[in-house]
């Protein structure tokens, strides 16, 4: 089992084995992502963001990832300034990209992008978001942050609630917490459920699903509590995106219920689903999460371009 | 008294596709694209065939032509119990029942809109037979799945 030179474009390419492998390096990486420790496993090496879409955590954490593993990045931050302007293709950009860097990461606004880009590329493709579709290294990142605050992943009770239709980080991730045999609770406006494909995806693969559409009555006993932000662009009517976005509302008074270690995770930004008085709380994971995103991701590139391991 | 009934004459050279699931015939002369046929073919269809084997059935006889194997991917897509006969000099030269490959290129259009095998980029759509009974196919590049397969093809 190794990584080393191999895409990641959908969570679905790793093992089981493989993501807690990715978990437990996630973990050692901490202080060289924190700068209390120094090493360069990836000197010499040039890593292309290929950003077609907008991202300010996401390409900032992964060149961070970069830089602290002592490569170098070369950055498309703007897909107007390349000549996709001028009609190239995708496939065409990335073929030439990959003949100047050691792997690519790419963020794009169509799905199936990156597996596209996985096939025209010569060198590693990481996939950090495509369209609606696959976000792997949020993924990874969530998972690498329940497990820091429960040391397990098995048999957690995570909510997830929100906007589960068209956010592409909890298809993921219930993917993923399905695998670990945690218990998902689904938490939605009518609206916005889980898309009965994904259900039966996730059925599949033996998850214990519950709907439960009062947002108190599911943080009752649960351990994550993950918070997705309701797309404004999703609603036709505002004030139908008011009152939706307003009952998903996690403040102090819902918090009260939970239990003491439950812990608050969402992928940022946030519109205002989680009051900033959840920020002093013990209960506040979502900054933790956003610094974890160094971390794993500069485990994953290490796994990907550094020394293969012996006998992977 | 004998019976008098009307039969689809013999062809000569062509394909008989048969044991198509009943109502189905027009869906696959779509998939073979008959506008694309020698304007000197006869094409003959029969709906609602009484079948020893499926009830009823129905069969598309057309002259002159022999089905790439990339329209028989996508009649057995369709029509999963149908079998082709290849007739040469009034003869049937080969018979086969239709398989469905593990993979499906350029058959159909990935149902997401917004998937990148809908852009202008130079790749097939590619689909991923991901169950058989009843077929439901995976997108290989946005990973969208597809039950509804005459609403999608190309």
């Amino acid at each position: 089992m190794s990584l080393h030179g191999r895409d990641l474009v959908s969570i679905r390419d790793l093992s089981r084995e493989e993501i807690e492998q990715l978990l437990e390096s996630a973990r050692k990486m901490i202080p060289f992502a924190e700068g209390t420790k120094v090493a360069k496993p990836l000197a010499e090496k040039i890593v292309a963001m290929a950003f077609f879409e907008p991202s300010t955590r996401t390409r900032l954490s992964f060149e961070a990832a970069v830089l602290r593993l002592g490569g170098r990045c070369i950055t498309i931050a703007d897909a107007g300034a390349t000549s996709m302007r001028k009609g190239e293709s995708l496939y065409d950009t990335i073929r030439m990209l990959s003949s100047y860097a050691d792997a690519i990461v790419i963020r794009h606004p169509n799905e199936g992008a990156a597996r596209l880009a996985a096939r025209a590329s010569e060198r590693p493709v990481i996939n950090a978001g495509d369209g609606a579709g696959q976000h792997p290294t949020q993924t990874l990142l969530d998972l690498a942050t329940m497990q820091e605050a429960f040391g397990t992943l098995t048999g957690l009770k995570v909510v997830l609630l929100g906007d589960l239709k068209y956010g592409r980080t909890v298809h993921s991730l219930a993917y993923a917490l399905a695998q670990f045999g945690s218990e998902l609770v689904l938490c939605s406006p009518p609206a916005l459920r889980l898309p009965e494909d994904h259900r039966e995806e996730l059925r599949h693969l033996g998850a214990r699903l519950t709907v439960e559409e009062d947002v108190k009555r599911a943080v009752g006993d649960a351990d994550v509590l993950y918070v997705t932000r309701v797309q404004k662009e999703r609603f036709s009517d505002e004030d139908e995106y008011r009152a939706v976005a307003g009952s998903y509302r996690v403040d102090s008074r819902l918090l009260a219920g939970a239990k003491p270690r439950l812990i608050v995770m969402h992928p940022l930004p946030r519109a205002g689903e989680v009051a900033p008085e959840v920020d002093a709380t013990p209960h506040a994971a979502y900054f933790r999460q956003a610094f974890l995103a160094v971390p794993v991701r500069m485990a994953l590139l290490n796994e990907v371009l550094g020394s293969p391991r012996r006998g992977g | 008294m004998p019976v008098r009934e009307l039969k689809i004459t013999p062809i000569k050279n062509g394909t008989v596709i048969d044991h198509i699931t009943n109502g189905l015939a027009l869906d696959v002369l779509r998939i073979i694209g008959v506008q694309r046929l020698d304007k000197d073919s006869t094409v003959s269809v029969a709906l609602h065939v009484r079948s020893g084997k499926l009830g009823w059935k129905d069969i598309v006889k057309v002259e002159n032509m022999e089905l790439t194997s990339r329209t028989v991917n996508a009649i057995a897509l369709i029509a999963p119990t149908a079998t082709i006969s290849i007739i040469r000099d009034y003869k049937v030269r080969e018979k086969r029942t239709v398989d469905l490959p593990p993979r499906i290129m350029g058959i159909l259009r990935c149902p997401n809109p917004n998937c990148v095998s809908n852009l202008p980029e130079p790749v097939e759509s590619e689909f991923e037979v991901s169950e058989r009974r009843p077929v439901v196919l995976k997108c290989a590049f946005c990973e969208r799945r597809v039950d509804d397969f005459l609403r999608h093809l190309a």
